[in-house]
Formats: structure tokens, C-alpha cells, sequence
């Protein structure tokens, strides 16, 4: 047989048996995730399998993330389900606040490179910056692994994606992903595994990692590995992919993703000067600190635009405090920007954002789907950090590298 | 089963089918008042009569919420054909007991009266008289919808052992 990628090593290291890309096999999960939006009907399957006690409370963990702070008792009785859930079974909760699920799996050292991780979120895909097999599940899918500690897998074939060069001035991670995206189609990995390789990856921030990795379900993609020099699992030199996709940096100019697929790249100049009424920054893919520093940077001698909104939400609460003690959340308090709870509720349309009949928003979060953030008759652009910022000074949809320039001299 | 389609086009994705903003429940029943609000506002009057769903390419896009399969099942709908569909929403419906099958919805039409069995290699549509060929399915998918979703094929095995 020839090598194999990570994703057949992962599973077969949880298996009984070698398997390769097409093969069926029940593995053994390392860690479940569940959050405050599915948590409850995974619950419900186990119970209504027959389940009374999870196979391994060690091993799962509970995260309200989604509807937090409650804004109606429907989502107040699903967090009071959840606490006394976890409180009976012993399951690691982490209360509202704490930060959006995929950055606190990382960020208290729950993943680990070689380990199979569930998560009741499509965007688990993020542990891959670690070297984790994880994928989003349904929650009768999670109520199987809480019962049973495995599930059984599909092994997917590996899609190779080769990022070769230098990024330009002005762009970021997000922008490298999006052009990515674009290029390989929102459903390109359905069902397949991503490897990105490249010097890029080595050099860029951890920061950078997981935002590349956090979009991998953008293209459909089932996991995928941010293949640094700092991955602890390697692909043999042997094992075969699907498909190859090379993406040359110097090409690489801010971008965005138009309403309302994710795949819908145009570069900034396309759509420059649209009026814009709300910026978001934060989320899973881009709230980390390195993403507020760029903001506090560029904000700290302007004002965002009158007739603009902007919400800043970091991803975690660890990440306020760094926030708050660096003067970044000060410096964006006084540039007009407003802070939402660490968390999930702004990006997915739950709460604390949601935007007006024909509102334009540009955003840092991962998804632009109609009604997405809570109103079907929006529009939203999907961007970096650094174009989202800057359309918030302009009022409209702008090239971040005026401003960023600003910044060098 | 054998009923007339309602038809909708490409990358439906599990935000139009039932919002985010609709999710947080912990009543199934709810789920089906809201279901495809955001994309057909005829919706519920359609699914009274008509149990089978027919879309074009990566049904069920985006999100692993399950309300959305949940939602339509509550709905009424019994099947979903579709060209292709989303990895996560394939899962949840298979695991619901909810019947999905790949085939080439080009060959049906909205209002064309389908039959289809599960695990079944054709489609029929009646209307225009047409075999259409659906795509396969791993044995352990097609014997989790057979046995009504996964929670039953789990205690049918729990049963057998």
C-alpha cells in the first residue's frame, strides 16, 4: 500500500485496523465538544438510546457559547439543561463568557495533535492547526460518542493544497483562505480532508493557523491540517491525494466574500465604495489577539465612519483581559467600536448584532449565508481584519493598505 | 413512498432551512414552524401535501445544526433528493431516519409525482415517466435508515449482542 495522509493515519491509529481513503471503520473518540446550540439534542439522543451515564466525562466538555448571555428563557432552560448535565456526569462546563468553543478547546490545552476530536460545530474543523482529527457532527452523531466513547467514520480522501511565495503588504491569513476558497468552491471538500503546505505556514502566527483552518468546512472539507514545521503529525512523502491546488502568494490581494456564498471571492477593488452599516469584528476565524491589535492600530488616530455600527467580540475571555491590559479595548471604545460577550451570538444570528432590511455588514466571521446573522434581507461581505477596520473608518467597503501605510510611516 | 416534490434550487444551506436564531429549543415541535421561513414562505402549505423535497447541488450547506433535518422532518418531509449534499447535514438526516438520495434532480420538476423506497437504486418519477439512478450509500447508512435512524439501529445491535 502506498503512504498515508493524516487524516487515514488518525483513523486508523482509532481503529482496529489500517484503513485508507474510502474505507468505513469505527474509531475511538478522544475528546466531544458539545456548545449551547446542539448540546441539548445530543443529550436528548443518548438519553433516548438508553444512555443514563457518558462513557467518559473526562473526556467531554460542555460550552455555552452560542445564545449567551440568555435572551429569552428558551435559551435560559438549555443552559440550566446543560449545567445540571454536566454537574450529574461529572463533564467539564464552561460557562458563558469564557470564549467561543473552538478557541477555548485550543486555548486550555484540550486538543492534541494525532487525537479525534467530535465537536456539535462545524468549525471543530479548527484543531486541525494542531494536528487534530476534528469534525463537526450533528448531535445524535455526539449522543452516539457519549454513549459509546467511538462512531464510525467515512476515511476521506486528502485534497493538497500548496501556498507558495511571500503574502503581500496589506494581507492577511483570512484573505490567503478566502482566494482558497474561491478557487476550489464552497463544496470543492465536501467530504474530503485539506493538507495546506508552505513556508508561509511556518512563518505566520498561530493566530494565522486556525483561521486557515477554522474555514476549511467553507469548501465543505471534512478536517484538514495546517502542516507547519510545528505539527507534531506528519503525511508520508508517499500517500496519495486526490487533488492538488497550488496558490501562488504574490497573487494574493484583499478580498472579500460577496453575499451570500462563501465562495463568492472578489477582490476588494470590485467591490470598493459599497456603503456599509455594520462591521463586525471577531468570531472563531478572527477574534484572537493579534486581529484586535491590527484594529487598535489602525483606529488609534481615527474614527469609524458616522452611520456605521461596529461590534467587537474576542474570542475569548482570556483574550479580553490581554485586550483590555494592552489598551486595545480602550483605544476601539473611543473610536465609536462597541464590545459583545465573548462568544458565538453576533456571527451566527442569535443575538447582539443582528442587521436591518437591506443593511450592508462586512465581517470577520466565517459564514455569509442569507439570514445568517439574523435577517434574510442583509447582505454580507465576508473579509480580514485589516479590510474590515478599514471599511469601518471609510463607511464603505475599502483597501486596507492606505491605512495600514499610515501605520509604517 | 410515493408523492408529489416540492423542487428548490442549489446550496441550500441549513441557515434557510431553519435559522439560528430559531434553534435554541428544546422542543422539536417548535422547529417546524419556522422551517424554510427565510426561503419559501408557501413552504408549510406545500409540505402538507407533499412529503418529498427535490434540490439541485450541496443541500444542507453550512452549520451541523440537526434542528435543520429535524425541522423538516417535523415538517412532514419524508425524503430529500438532491444532486449532492452537505457531509454534516447527509449524517444527521441519515441518523434521523430521514431519507436522502443523490440522483439528478434535473429529471424532476416541481409538482412531478416521485416514487421512492429507500435503498433503492432508481428513482420513479410517474409524472414524466422517468428511472432515474441514485447514487450509492455505504451499508452501514442504508441499514441506520432502514432500521428508522440511528438510535434504533443502535438498539437493534445493543439487542442482537
Amino acid at each position: 500500500m502506498s503512504g498515508m495522509t493524516i487524516a487515514e493515519k488518525i483513523l486508523s491509529a482509532h481503529s482496529d485496523k489500517k484503513v485508507y481513503a474510502g474505507d468505513i471503520t469505527y474509531c475511538t473518540i478522544d475528546k466531544m465538544m458539545a456548545h449551547d446550540a446542539n448540546g441539548p439534542m445530543a443529550i436528548q439522543a443518548f438519553q433516548d438510546m438508553g444512555g443514563t451515564k457518558v462513557c467518559n466525562s473526562a473526556q467531554i466538555f460542555f460550552i455555552m457559547d452560542h445564545v449567551y448571555p440568555a435572551p429569552y428563557e428558551r435559551a435560559a432552560n438549555i443552559h440550566s439543561f446543560l449545567r445540571s448535565f454536566a454537574s450529574e456526569q461529572g463533564i467539564k462546563f464552561y460557562e458563558g463568557g469564557e470564549g467561543v468553543c473552538h478557541q477555548l478547546m485550543i486555548e486550555k490545552g484540550h486538543v492534541n495533535a494525532g487525537e479525534l476530536v467530535l465537536g456539535t460545530d462545524s468549525h471543530t474543523c479548527t484543531y486541525g492547526a494542531v494536528g487534530a482529527f476534528s469534525t463537526g457532527v450533528g448531535a445524535t452523531d455526539m449522543g452516539v460518542a457519549f454513549y459509546t466513547g467511538k462512531n464510525w467514520f467515512k476515511v476521506p480522501q486528502t485534497i493538497k493544497v500548496n501556498i507558495n511565495g511571500t503574502l503581500p503588504f496589506g494581507c492577511s491569513s483570512k484573505d490567503v483562505i478566502l482566494t482558497v476558497i474561491g478557487k476550489i468552491g464552497a463544496s470543492g471538500a465536501n467530504y474530503k480532508s485539506v493538507e495546506f503546505y508552505g513556508e508561509y505556514l511556518d512563518n505566520c502566527c498561530f493566530a494565522d493557523r486556525m483561521t486557515i483552518a477554522n474555514m476549511i468546512v467553507e469548501m465543505g472539507g471534512k478536517c484538514g491540517y495546517v502542516c507547519s514545521k510545528d505539527i507534531e503529525i506528519k503525511a508520508d512523502f508517499d500517500a496519495e491525494y486526490c487533488q492538488e491546488v497550488n496558490v501562488d502568494l504574490s497573487e494574493i490581494v484583499p478580498c472579500v466574500a460577496k453575499p451570500h456564498m462563501v465562495d463568492n471571492y472578489a477582490p476588494v477593488s470590485e467591490v470598493e465604495g459599497t456603503k456599509v452599516h455594520e462591521v463586525f469584528l471577531g468570531s472563531c476565524t478572527n477574534g484572537r489577539i493579534e486581529d484586535l491589535r491590527i484594529a487598535a492600530n489602525m483606529l488609534s488616530k481615527h474614527h469609524i465612519a458616522d452611520g456605521i455600527r461596529m461590534i467587537v467580540t474576542p474570542a475569548s475571555r482570556n483574550i479580553m483581559i490581554q485586550a483590555a491590559q494592552e489598551g486595545i479595548v480602550e483605544t476601539l471604545l473611543r473610536a465609536g467600536a462597541v464590545f459583545f460577550t465573548q462568544g458565538c451570538g453576533v456571527c451566527v444570528g442569535s443575538h447582539g448584532g443582528v442587521p436591518a432590511d437591506g443593511e450592508v455588514v462586512i465581517t470577520t466571521a466565517n459564514r455569509n449565508f442569507k439570514g445568517r446573522m439574523g435577517n434574510n434581507k442583509s447582505f454580507i461581505y465576508l473579509a480580514s481584519p485589516q479590510t474590515v477596520v478599514a471599511s469601518a473608518i471609510a463607511g464603505c467597503i475599502t483597501d486596507p493598505i492606505k491605512y495600514l501605510k499610515e501605520l509604517d510611516q | 413512498m410515493k408523492s408529489k416534490v416540492i423542487k428548490y434550487g442549489d446550496n441550500i444551506s441549513t441557515d434557510l432551512i431553519i435559522a439560528g436564531k430559531y434553534t435554541k429549543t428544546l422542543n422539536k415541535q417548535d422547529l417546524a414552524i419556522h422551517a424554510m421561513e427565510d426561503l419559501d414562505s408557501a413552504f408549510h402549505e406545500k409540505s402538507a401535501e407533499r412529503k418529498i423535497i427535490a434540490a439541485g447541488v450541496y443541500f444542507g450547506c453550512g452549520s451541523s445544526r440537526e434542528q435543520a433535518p429535524v425541522a423538516l422532518k417535523m415538517s412532514g418531509v419524508e425524503c430529500i433528493l438532491a444532486k449532492d449534499f452537505s457531509r454534516i447535514f447527509y449524517r444527521n438526516a441519515i441518523n434521523l431516519g430521514l431519507c436522502v438520495a443523490e440522483c439528478n434532480t434535473d429529471l424532476i420538476d416541481d409538482g412531478d409525482e416521485i416514487e421512492y423506497t429507500v435503498g433503492e437504486s432508481l428513482v420513479h418519477n410517474i409524472t414524466q415517466n422517468v428511472e432515474i439512478p441514485v447514487g450509492s450509500m455505504p451499508d452501514v447508512m442504508k441499514n441506520i435508515l432502514a432500521a428508522g435512524g440511528v438510535i434504533a439501529y443502535m438498539k437493534n445491535q445493543s439487542k442482537e449482542a
